[in-house]
């Protein structure tokens, strides 16, 4: 195992980010406390509770979600993205590392930094309304688990990507629509049965659930199932970073 | 002397169908400086590029020290350090950090005192702290370089290091490759400024529409190759060369104030005390004379006019 250089890696992308700490941590941030004050207080005091918990503290664990997974998805396509346009992959390719560990430092570092956004943000919203989490270790589990699997998909949107625009895609026309639709600011069984049923096929919706009964032990489907579909996201990223690197896919010529 | 590398039979196709190395038979020596040269588009920097490991060559055995690029490309990698053609270096990091990252991605631990050292010999150690979009084209190229040296490599590949480079780096360049060269490692150059081969390599391999055309000591290449001139300065000018003299191979020049006889220096028999005999028998009397020998240029001009 080549320990340094996957501690180079790690500690150039959290450099990175410090150096620009404005982008990677206010923004999303202040868009969060946007999305509470908004929807917090409009819908709030329209919705008063749901499954006895406040709106407030119910759209926590979903709106904590919505964040990390652009975050991660954006944050480690342009890890990867920027060296490939800029040429400086050359030396990371020509370096005595295996794919695991060039995987590691990259999607790590991605995944480190949303994992601090999201308790970042948490800590944001604790200051508008209280806040109790009922299984902490099961909350950083499925926290740390998202963060990865969205961190590894982003890798491979920046493999995958040739362009600028290519990057914003996907976050912007699939993760944005599934996290709204995914139970962010409703609970699911609010909706006609037909949409409920339609909902289940939103992968997202199994990331919200999860991650909100951590905190107040409610769900829309099963925890277990929750964890059992989060481990599979997992699985199929690590899956295509696989073949990428077996197939040296857009990586060398 | 050992050899450090051996690529034996190299093919490599690009996507689009264009075959950029044909049949490459190359060994590099241990401790040689061996200077790749070729003109814009012969394949070099895809040669160079397989043996790093940034290309995936498409048939064909590298081997690094014994290793096998491919399967042993741990080896293999923590032995190259590259400096590349273009300047693409990071923009926002500075240049300690950016050296110190090169170290940590070939696996050796962080070695500050080290890293100061490169720094100092190719003159950045002031701009350390210095992001590396402040310098200017030159810096970056030595940025380049001190990248590559951060881990101690014993090979040292140098993907045309002086193109577009000003004089006193060219020659700063030139200085830290002799001195490496004395420190044992193995440099392999690629230009296609044959003054550079010239001055700086041991070997010559000269490389032409992905294909080694040649590889030679640049001495016995020299020697070999070179045609060789004899001026003789002229008394008198000569209107036009008698043609008694038809047997040899003469030219006038400065209003035949100068005749010139091109001979081949590999010959026993040059022919010179012939012609000079034969000069003063017509009475054809001469102030001085001088001989001049090819470049390494005219070699290499002549040479990718005609593939072999
Ligand atoms: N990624 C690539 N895809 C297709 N053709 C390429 C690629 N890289 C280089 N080539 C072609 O291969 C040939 C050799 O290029 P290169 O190795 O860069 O030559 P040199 O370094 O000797 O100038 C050129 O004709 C170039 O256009
Ligand atoms: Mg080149």
């Amino acid at each position: 195992m080549n320990t340094p250089a996957i501690w180079a890696i790690y500690k150039f992308e959290m450099m990175r980010a410090w150096r620009t700490l404005g982008q990677s941590l206010a923004s999303p941030v202040i868009s969060t406390c946007l999305y509470f004050i908004v929807f917090g207080s409009a819908i709030g005091s329209r919705i008063t509770e749901v499954d006895g918990i406040s709106y407030g503290a119910f759209i926590v664990p979903g709106l904590i979600m919505f964040s990390i997974l652009t975050q991660s998805i954006s944050n480690a396509a342009f890890g990867i993205y920027f060296p490939r346009f800029t040429g400086t992959i050359y030396e990371v390719l020509s370096a005595p590392i295996s794919p695991l560990e060039i995987t590691l430092g990259y999607v790590g570092a991605a995944a480190s930094k949303s994992m601090i956004l999201g308790l970042v943000i948490l800590a944001t919203a604790h200051l508008f309304v209280p806040i109790e989490i009922k299984h902490p270790l099961i909350m950083l589990l499925f926290l740390a688990l998202t963060c990865l699997t969205f961190a590894m998909l982003g890798f491979i949107i920046g493999i995958w990507a040739d362009g600028f625009e290519k990057l914003q895609i996907i976050p912007l026309l699939v993760i944005t629509p599934l996290a709204f639709l995914g139970g962010t600011f409703y609970s699911i069984s609010m909706l006609p049965p037909f949409w409920q049923t339609m909902t289940l096929f939103n992968p997202v919706v199994y990331l919200i659930s999860g991650f909100r009964w951590s905190f107040y032990e409610i769900a829309d489907v099963n925890v277990g199932l929750s964890l059992l579909m989060i481990t599979l996201f997992l699985g199929l990223a690590m899956g295509v970073i696989w073949w990428i690197f077996k197939t040296g896919y857009r990586l060398k010529t | 002397m050992q050899d450090i590398i051996n690529i034996e039979d190299v093919n490599k196709t690009y996507k689009g169908g264009f075959q950029a190395l044909k049949n490459i038979d190359l060994t590099i020596k241990k401790g040689e400086i061996f200077a790749l040269l070729g003109p814009n588009g012969a394949g070099k920097t895809t040669l160079i590029s397989t043996i790093c490991g940034i290309v995936n060559p498409s048939s064909g055995s590298i081997r690094v020290n014994g290793f096998d690029i491919e399967r042993d490309y741990r080896q293999t990698r923590s032995l190259i350090g590259l400096v590349p053609q273009e300047l693409t270096t990071d923009a926002f990091e500075s240049v300690f950090n950016t050296v110190s990252f090169s170290r940590g991605l070939f696996g050796k631990p962080a070695n500050a005192a080290y890293i100061e050292q490169v720094l100092k010999s190719l003159s950045l150690w002031d701009k350390k702290d210095e992001p590396i979009m402040n310098l200017s084209g030159g810096m970056k190229r030595r940025v380049l370089i001190a990248k590559a040296l951060s881990h101690e490599p014993e090979i040292l590949f140098l993907d045309e290091p002086t193109a577009g480079v000003d004089v006193e780096l060219r020659k700063d360049m030139w200085g830290l490759v002799h001195h490496l060269r004395q420190e044992g490692t193995t440099i392999i150059l690629t230009t296609h400024y044959i003054e550079e081969a010239e001055q700086m390599a041991d070997r010559v391999g000269v490389i032409s529409q992905g294909e080694i055309i040649l590889v030679e000591e640049k001495d016995e290449l020299m020697a070999k190759m070179g045609q060789k001139q004899l001026v003789i300065h002229l008394a008198e000018p000569l209107e036009a060369i008698p043609y008694t003299f038809d047997e040899f191979d003469l030219s006038l020049e400065e209003d035949g104030a100068n005749l010139v006889y091109s001979y081949d220096a590999r010959g026993n028999r040059t022919g010179i005390t012939r012609l000079l005999k034969r000069l003063s028998e017509h009475n054809i009397t001469f102030k001085d004379l001088d001989t001049k020998q090819s470049s390494l240029e005219e070699i290499f001009v002549e040479l990718v006019k005609q593939p072999s």
